[in-house]
């Protein structure tokens, strides 16, 4: 992909006069997904680009009622001026957020943070395994990898979300299925009358498939407790630590590794993150409890 | 830079000719304490002061601070807010020096913060030498903060009669340029001056049992020492040893409308480790749930982590968070009792200084 060289990175207009100051982007389309998360589309004044990485963030505003940071769920190679956030109800900012239509205003700082090393990536087999809003952020790298497809081995998908009515995307996985070029995976906690596929918590997943582990990148996105036992799958399969990467969520106020919020030990992860590698956080206590 | 002297009798004048155009700021007494304030004649002032509540940090990292401000008539519109008013901080004692030299790094470095640069390029401080311990908690000489660090404004020493002045820099020497109130040193005052200085050395108590550049070490092989938790028994996760810190700028950030709904401020406030939620997400989980990774993750920030970072302490030994803690958790029984405990495996230098 390349950035028409016109635009300003919105990075760029980070260096003044102040690091806080968000720069004001319209709401220019909001989709409801599940019962809690929508995704909003998000426009960017004329002759700007968020110009990001997949798996890095963005801090959103709502004046007024507060900021807090947001994985962003657009893949650069389908940024067009515009830029989409997969929000969940969650939190004071997204509470309200869910109440702004089409043509809203909200503030934008970032992006923020490291992003995945697509780059490394190359000539690996893929295997994502995103569990519920886990697949926001990783859609960013997937619909990236897919629209460079040939730069990767295998493309292997293992989702797991709660319940059908929670599956993220899901017009995407089924396209991502039926493209012939990706091993699509995807379980339910518990299904109901409707659903007639895997039932099973994330990990049941792992016995469907082979990998040659040691030409493998594994990416996993997800709360704690889903790391904890993902990794155990993961490590199990003889995927090397160094090309297991996740990302990690925190508390941020700032982005720019001044608030003290998201340090895990000495680590910044606004700054050094989001993105770890297994082999960068093994040993780093308080990264994933 | 040069050496000056004030006779204390100038001092009045002195600061009625700061107040001419500065704001200015230092030790006044409030309620048998100290609270740095405004000041407007030399009569508030208390440079022997102790200690202060607060530090002087709040001077250039106030407790709360509008950042940006906004409003939504005819589309929204959001501007960022700086103070860059002159100001003056008299009496900044050297342990909070040490400390606001740790600040200035932590808001220069990576991304810089304008708002703090901006308060900061526009304060000119004013520091003193202590002569005495302030009191009981303060460990200044464990770490190395009983002397001014290398950048500062003007540095006073009470000789008595007269403060001797150091001047270390250009916005220092702005402020007694011109003013008949000081005179050059002579040789007999530099005598004085050095005699004030290596008299005070010996009033002030090393108190940590062991010496201060094996606590990054110490820390690290304490990390999963049972000692945290018995911490975090006791701790009431009150944040006041974080709130008096003058090391401590960790924030949170808020927003404020005003009653016409239309326009607002978004402030940074100062925000505590020790507090519940700070690490809490909006999904509920809170990533340093209990007190005693709570207070660990403190001690670690103050021997170790800073350090690591910005190669400055974290801890500048003034003993506010010992004076402030409601349950006597002190960092330096804490170090100590760490030392007793985990010493053994410290890595140590070739060769320790003490």
């Amino acid at each position: 992909m390349t950035t028409p060289t016109t635009l300003t990175r919105l990075g760029d207009t980070l260096r003044e006069p102040s690091i806080y100051l968000p720069t004001l982007a319209r709401i220019a389309d909001v989709r409801p997904m599940t019962r809690l998360e929508s995704l909003f589309t998000v426009e960017l004044p004329a002759g700007l680009s968020l110009n990001h990485q997949p798996g890095q963030f963005v801090m959103v505003s709502v004046l007024g009622v507060g900021e807090a940071p947001i994985s962003i769920s657009s893949s650069p190679s389908r940024s067009n001026g515009t830029f989409e956030l997969c929000i969940r109800k969650a939190g004071d900012l997204t509470g309200v957020l869910h109440t702004l239509g089409s043509g809203a205003t909200i503030g934008v700082r970032g992006p923020f943070g490291n992003g995945f090393p697509i780059r490394k990536f190359y000539g690996k087999d893929l295997l994502f395994a995103p569990g519920g809003l886990g697949l926001a952020p990783l859609r960013s790298l997937i619909n990236q990898v897919l629209d460079e497809r040939r730069n990767f081995g295998r493309v292997i998908l293992l989702y797991g979300a709660r319940h059908p009515s929670e599956l993220l995307f899901t017009d995407e996985l089924r396209e991502w299925g039926n493209r012939g070029d990706v091993e699509l995976h995807v379980t339910v906690d518990r299904g109901d009358e409707t659903w007639t596929g895997n039932v099973g918590v994330i990990t049941t997943l792992f016995s469907k498939i082979q990998v040659h582990a040691r030409n493998t990148v594994a990416v996993t996105v997800g709360p704690p407790v889903m790391y904890r036992f993902v990794l155990v799958e993961l490590l199990g399969k003889g995927i090397l630590e160094g090309n297991i990467y996740l990302s990690l969520e925190r508390r941020m106020k700032c982005g720019v590794g001044k608030c003290g919020h998201c340090q895990m030990q000495h680590v910044y992860t606004c700054q050094e993150g989001p993105v770890f590698s297994y082999a960068q956080i093994r040993h780093l206590e308080e990264a994933l409890s | 830079m040069a050496l000056l002297i004030m006779p204390k009798a100038a001092l009045p004048d002195w600061i009625d000719r700061l107040c001419a155009d500065h704001r200015v700021i230092g030790p006044r007494p409030l309620l048998d304490q100290t609270v740095f304030g405004e000041i407007h004649t030399a009569a508030e002032l208390d440079l022997g002061y102790r200690t202060s509540i607060l530090p002087p940090k709040k001077a250039i990292f106030p407790q709360q601070e509008e950042i940006l401000r906004f409003h939504t008539n005819g589309g929204q519109v959001v501007e960022p807010v700086m103070d860059g008013q002159p100001t003056v901080v008299l009496g900044v004692h050297t342990c909070d020096m040490h400390a606001i030299a740790l600040l200035d790094a932590v808001f220069t470095e990576g991304h810089a913060d304008q708002h703090y640069l901006a308060r900061r390029a526009n304060t000119t401080l004013v520091s003193i030498e202590c002569l005495t311990p302030c009191m009981e908690h303060a460990f200044c000489k464990s770490m190395g903060t009983l002397t001014v660090p290398e950048d500062f404004d003007l540095h006073l020493t009470d000789l008595g009669d007269d403060y001797a002045v150091d001047v270390g820099s250009e916005k220092g020497a702005a402020l007694v340029e011109g003013f008949g109130g000081v005179r050059e040193a002579t040789d007999d005052d530099y005598r004085r001056l050095d005699r004030a200085i290596s008299e005070k050395w010996p009033r002030f108590p090393y108190r940590l049992e062991f010496d201060v550049t094996e606590l990054p070490s110490l820390l690290t092989v304490s990390f999963n020492s049972v000692y945290w938790e018995e911490l975090g028994d006791r701790c009431l996760a009150c944040a006041m040893c974080t709130n008096v810190c003058p090391t401590c700028y960790c924030f949170n950030v808020v927003d404020e409308v005003d009653f016409t709904l239309s326009a607002g401020k978004r402030f940074r406030v100062w925000d505590s480790c020790q507090l519940d939620e700070f690490a809490r997400v909006a999904g509920g989980h809170n990533f340093r749930e209990k007190r005693a990774a709570r207070q660990r993750h403190r001690f670690m920030r103050k021997g170790k982590y800073q350090l690591a970072a910005y190669n400055r302490m974290g801890c500048v030994g003034c003993g506010r968070c010992a004076a402030a803690c409601l349950v006597h958790i002190t960092p330096v029984d804490t170090f100590n009792e760490l030392y007793r405990r985990h010493g053994a495996a410290v890595d140590r230098p070739k060769e320790v200084r003490r």
